[in-house]
């Protein structure tokens, strides 16, 4: 089964769980699979139309599955998926 | 930290933040790791962590057993307050410790997480010094 790498913020929906085993062919399934065993973490990885939110980035090992087949990408037996936070923010608009 | 927001004036810095929980839920931070402003263009007011570098800290994190805390960035010419770009992109369980920098002598640290609501509540920091 292929390995997921759940971040550190997004742990406590998974019972402190770090890496999960899924058994999902390819990523869109990958996510659907998470989100029905852990539903705490649907709000944090989909938006309200059900796509991956923008402030999450999957990766397969150092490559982001915008450049592969998105979540079409195909998952195997060793295949590593990080989600992965963007972390991003700063000062307000006006001093 | 505070030499990274000092350095960086008047850019935005940020890093993460590593270290344990006591039995009380207190935060001890052991480690910091400056990574580089990935925002394109004006770094001024924006800060971003690339993908890989937050690959990188949670790797780091599983190699040393302690846990990646936190996010630290700066607001230069701002105060040590969450801004509604801050708020909308953090994460939960995540301290977010901001360094105010006025000028090079005028610093403060606030430290932030977000509540159940998706508000940031201030968090005390304890036995807490910085030095220039």
């Amino acid at each position: 089964m292929a390995t997921v790498i759940i971040p550190t913020p997004l742990r406590k929906f998974t019972n402190n769980t770090a890496r999960l085993e899924v058994k999902a062919g390819n990523i869109h399934d990958t996510i659907r699979e998470l989100t029905t065993n852990f539903p705490d973490l649907k709000k944090h990885l989909l938006n309200e139309k059900g796509e991956v939110r923008s402030f999450v980035n999957i990766f397969i090992g150092n490559d982001d599955i915008r450049n592969l087949q998105q979540e079409k990408t195909a998952v195997k037996e060793d295949t590593v998926i990080s989600i992965i936070p963007a972390i991003a923010g700063g000062s307000p608009d006006q001093p | 930290m505070v030499e990274d927001a000092v350095k960086t004036f008047p850019d935005e810095c940020c890093g993460f933040m590593f270290g344990v929980e006591d039995e009380d839920g207190n935060r001890i931070i052991t480690e910091m790791l400056v990574v580089d402003n990935s925002k394109p263009g004006d770094k001024t007011r924006r800060f971003e962590i690339s993908p890989l570098d937050y690959l990188k800290a949670e790797q780091y994190a599983e190699d040393k057993n302690w846990i990646l805390l936190g996010i630290y960035h700066s607001h230069p010419k701002h105060p040590a307050i969450p801004s509604e770009h801050d708020r909308k992109a953090a994460q939960p369980y995540f301290s977010y410790t901001i360094i105010s920098v006025m000028d090079k002598d005028t610093i403060a640290i606030k430290s932030w997480r977000l509540n159940e609501e998706e508000q940031f509540d201030e968090e005390k920091l304890i036995d807490f010094q910085f030095t220039q």
